[in-house]
């Protein structure tokens, strides 16, 4: 993967809600033609094998400047393919997945992968887009379906989307796929991308220590309660570790600078 | 013939106090067939009680309080699992 033009990158306020909240949704990121053509394939498509390694549309969209660029910020410009999955929900399903976080719990302190969700058809809310509970990836020592038991958090979002909408998100982010009530069935293609290199200052760095990134780290999740001046920290520790800078403070009361963190 | 079933209420709290506000909820209900829904994920957005306590006034029993968290010291701004979880049930009778 080359090196994108700066337009193409996330700026900094972008960059700072993704520390914040764990993804970072954007639509209109793939032209229609792309999305019907990829929604043809998805349709199609019966396996076995890998979606991604015989699809040249679906590598095509991973291509286009507007997506390399976000993916650049995030994981630089020499990502490694992690895994892939076309994910299916069936007209009509009514059960929705249990919340978890992918793989297996992550020891790294910093690092991440992301985790790409194409959504080749518009995706309203009755047929199933994924739930996230945005600020989960900073509570990360939970492991897979360690909180299996929960059902409903307050600040949940579904990624209701319009076709050509990418949701990038951190591996770590909590997660589930959700009931379709459509005679339709949904497809979400998630591609997985490891860094190919350490994750600083990879974005569009103008203003990172800006009014609009402080207005992000004023953002605090409800559903951490009593802890969520802890999880606005570990927000703020993660965009300093993001912009390569550990210096710049966002956190609560300047908690990092005060205790040395 | 009436026979009664289980059903336990899982709230999540904002802190250690009863009657501190729900951040998370979850029923999982025994009066209901194996071929019934349970509780969804992602369906609904205001849980059904504000705080335990206002559960344990609409009849909830409490079977589990959550121990206060301990910090150990280099771990103390680590993060994970909802901390504050109560555990409620109440009895049903069902017709068999």
């Amino acid at each position: 993967m080359s090196n994108v033009e700066k337009h193409h990158l996330l700026n900094a306020r972008q960059m700072a809600s993704f520390a914040v909240n764990g993804y970072i949704q954007l639509e209109n990121l793939v032209p229609q033609e792309l999305n019907e053509a990829a929604h043809a394939e998805q349709k199609a498509w019966k396996g076995p094998g890998s979606y991604w390694a015989g699809s040249k549309v679906i590598q095509e969209i991973f291509e286009l400047p507007q997506v390399k660029g976000v993916l650049q910020s995030l994981v630089g410009s020499e990502p490694v393919y992690d895994h892939s999955a076309l994910h299916v929900v069936p007209a009509q399903y009514h059960v929705g997945q249990a919340y978890h976080a992918d793989s297996v719990i992550d020891t790294r302190p910093f690092g991440f992968d992301i985790q790409a969700f194409y959504f080749s058809h518009d995706t309203p809310e009755i047929m199933g887009p994924t739930l996230i509970l945005p600020g989960s990836h900073l509570h990360n020592k939970v492991n897979t379906a360690s909180i299996a038991r929960y059902k409903n958090i307050i600040g949940q979002r579904k990624l209701v989307s319009k076709a050509g909408t990418i949701g990038f998100l951190h591996n770590d982010i909590w997660h589930c796929a959700q009931p379709n009530y459509t005679d339709e069935t949904r497809y979400v293609f998630k591609l997985r991308l490891r860094p190919g290199q350490e994750q600083r200052g990879l974005f569009n760095m103008d203003d990172y220590k800006g009014p609009e990134v402080a207005a992000e780290f004023r953002n605090y999740h409800a559903f951490a309660g009593n802890d969520s001046r802890l999880t606005q920290i570990a927000g703020a520790k993660f965009y300093r570790y993001l912009c390569g800078d550990d210096r710049v403070d966002f956190s609560f009361e300047g908690v990092l600078t005060r205790m040395g963190l | 013939m009436s026979k009664t079933r289980q059903q336990i209420l899982i709230l999540h709290l904002a802190d250690s106090s009863l009657e501190s506000h729900t951040v998370a909820w979850a029923l999982y209900d025994g009066a209901k067939s194996k071929d019934e829904l349970q509780m969804n994920t992602g369906d609904s957005q205001t849980p059904p009680y504000r705080s335990v306590l206002d559960a344990m006034r609409d009849g909830w029993n409490v079977l589990q309080l959550p121990t206060m968290p301990v910090y150990r010291s280099g771990f103390e701004h680590e993060l994970g699992a909802l901390p504050y979880e109560y555990v409620l049930e109440r009895k049903v009778t069902i017709d068999e």
